[in-house]
């Protein structure tokens, strides 16, 4: 850890730090030399970091009220909303803060996309990221299926019988995921007990992730390394107060929900009791896995792999490509801004996503199958084929020299 | 330091030994640990034990289906009209994702009593078409609205993402109208 603060401490403090170096250890956050020139798409790390202590928050103090039984979740969680004592609020802001949660990683996610975060230095920053964004799916998953609506039964069976397409011991791995023959009791159980669990895991991927960052440093929206000192300025005062900025807006959206939209994101089915025996006439999951699902259901046959099989892997790919992202774009221009083909390679798959997440609502049926298969099939040419060839045919645009330098040299011209 | 010289010069030595069965011992100590917490989640005993159900025939009509409960899932039962099996026998030789004759979907001589368990096996929704009204799918059986999987007159697949035919459960007739589903059919005296 750095040296002891220059300014003179007090004895008690001086203890303190010899024995544990906490005041160095908050110093070093306070003083974290970070580029200048961050845009407003630097503030989505921080907002979901507040987001994930919000929904642990929000999170134990509803599992005070709610009971894990098939009898009694659903009329627990609606016992929550009218007789608690505040419990619509604790639930509203549970539930709409899952939805706030991924507009937030999501941001954070196309961020690294467009400025080229995954790349060197920063793959193990990356990669932590995307172990986040699994555990954050699971974690969402399994608390969608708590309150024991309709939804939440059809999306827990939906889900979990994905791994019945697993060759030879899917229908095993089934049966011990359900603890039974189909979701029951044991499957509620313990879907709670992993609900409660893996936010915990996610804080500590969350540090690991921030570890990382803190070793190899920030990026910025130019994508150029920090040449002098005279391009970063500390992270406090001026990130802290920015960042505060940013939770004030995104806390006045998330309010909106809250107090006048509740259930604006939610499906009404999921206010009807679970029922094991009649499967709703159109299931959808919540929205930030549209996309997803799209994938899933787009997928045909695929030489041998049958087309169930095949949908699970494609699903599942899509993310795991993540991964291999450093080595996929072997560009060594970071940022967007200076990639001409990229940038556009890169709109083309905002839009793309947000196709999918279309097609994912609708059922896979007629035109909208075909969309999703249009959809599908560019995803992965995006990160498998595009993305690979541009990088090595792209001309990128000249790099400014350092990041004080386009702010610096147009106001000289101008004087 | 003073561990390198217990490694005398070069080749292995008794610690290095120690060490790796020490490792060894540990790696399967926590595998044997880890094995009963891993099967805790499998079903428990009661869980498997509440899983046979006895079901009477003789109140469904011809050409009526019903659906029972067996081990949380519906189970579909269809008392077949003459016409319905005659157009399952038919497709017996089209090619479809997961061939298997009529025949081998009922129990010999009751060509009459066609029962599945009532689950997609694409992803577990329950097909429609249980209820007068419902929707039948492409081929007068079932329709799975999840995905759109179709499934024929014999409950078997012929368009859809759904890989295998409805699953015919294990179920013996105790009489001629009376069935437990859960139990091994008698095999017939040889
Ligand atoms: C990564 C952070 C978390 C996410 C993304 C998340 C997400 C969700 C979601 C989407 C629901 C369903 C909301 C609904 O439709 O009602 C839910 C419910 C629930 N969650 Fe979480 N959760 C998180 C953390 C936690 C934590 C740490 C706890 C407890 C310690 C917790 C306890 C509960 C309980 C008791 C419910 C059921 C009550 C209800 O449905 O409102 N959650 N969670
Ligand atoms: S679950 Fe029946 S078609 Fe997907």
């Amino acid at each position: 850890m750095s040296a002891m603060p220059t300014t003179p401490q007090p004895r008690w403090m001086r203890w303190v730090e010899q024995r544990l170096p906490i005041f160095s250890f908050v110093q070093h956050f306070n003083e974290y030399p970070t580029p200048k020139n961050l845009n407003y798409f630097w503030n989505f790390g921080s907002l979901a970091g507040i987001t994930l202590v919000i929904m642990i928050v929000s999170g134990i103090v509803l599992a005070m009220h709610y009971t894990p039984h098939v009898d009694y979740a659903f009329d627990s969680v609606e016992r929550i909303r009218r007789d608690v004592n505040h419990g619509w609020l604790l639930r509203s802001m549970h539930a709409n803060g899952g939805a706030m949660f991924f507009i937030a990683v999501y941001i954070h996610v196309f961020r690294g996309l467009y400025y080229g975060s995954y790349k060197a230095p920063r793959e193990i920053v990356w990669w932590m990221g995307i172990i986040i964004l699994l555990l954050m799916m699971a974690t969402a998953f399994m608390g969608y299926v708590l309150p024991w609506g309709q939804m939440s039964f059809w999306a827990a069976k939906v889900i979990t019988n994905l791994f019945s397409a697993i060759p030879l011991v899917g229908e095993d791995i089934t049966t011990w995921l359900w603890g039974g023959f189909t979701v029951d009791q044991p499957t509620l159980n313990r879907f709670y007990s992993l609900h409660y669990l893996l936010p915990f895991i996610i804080v500590g991927v969350v540090v690991v992730h921030i570890w990382s960052l803190h070793t190899v440093k920030s990026g910025n929206p130019l994508g150029i390394d920090v040449k002098s000192p005279k391009d970063t300025i500390p992270f406090h005062p001026y990130y802290t107060v920015k960042d505060m900025f940013g939770l004030g807006v995104f806390l006045l959206i998330w309010s909106i929900f809250v107090f006048f939209a509740p259930d604006f994101m939610g499906h009404p089915d999921n206010y009807i009791p679970a029922d094991s025996q009649v499967t709703p006439p159109h299931i959808v999951p919540e929205w930030y896995f549209l996309p997803f699902y799209a994938i899933l259901r787009a997928t045909p046959d695929i030489l041998f792999i049958n087309a169930k099989l095949a949908g699970v892997i494609a699903m599942f790919g899509s993310i795991l490509l993540l991964f291999f992202l450093p080595w996929l774009d072997s560009s060594k221009v970071r940022s967007a801004n200076y990639r001409p083909a990229y940038r556009v390679a890169f709109w083309i798959l905002v839009v793309d996503c947000i196709v999918l997440g279309f097609c994912g609502a609708n059922p896979p049926e007629g035109a909208w199958l075909h969309i999703s298969r249009a959809a599908t099939a560019w995803y992965f040419f995006h990160f498998l084929i595009l993305v690979p060839i541009i990088a090595r045919v792209e001309t990128p645009k000249p790099l400014p020299f350092s990041i004080s330098e386009p702010v610096v040299k147009p106001a000289v011209a101008r004087a | 330091m003073a561990d390198a010289e217990a490694h005398g010069h070069g080749g292995e030595t008794r610690r290095d030994f120690i060490l790796l069965l020490g490792n060894a011992m540990a790696v399967v100590g926590v595998g044997a640990l880890a094995w009963p917490l891993i099967d805790s989640l499998s079903p428990a005993a009661d869980t498997k034990a509440a899983s046979t159900t006895e079901v009477d025939l003789a109140p469904i009509k011809a050409g009526q289906r019903v659906s029972v409960k067996w081990r949380g899932s519906p189970v579909f039962i269809e008392h077949r009209t003459p016409e319905t099996i005659a157009r399952a026998v038919k497709d017996d030789k089209v090619s479809m994702p997961d061939p298997q004759p009529d025949a081998e979907r009922h129990q010999e001589g009751k060509a009459q009593w066609l029962v599945m368990v009532g689950v997609c096996t694409h992803l577990g929704c329950i097909p429609l078409g249980q209820n007068t009204g419902d929707k039948r799918g492409d081929y007068g059986g079932w329709f799975c609205p999840c995905h759109g999987s179709h499934y024929d007159a014999s409950g078997r697949i012929r368009k859809g993402p759904a890989p295998k035919n409805l699953p015919v459960p294990d179920y013996r007739f105790v009489t001629d109208t009376r069935i437990v589903i859960g139990e091994k059919p008698k095999k017939p005296a040889a």
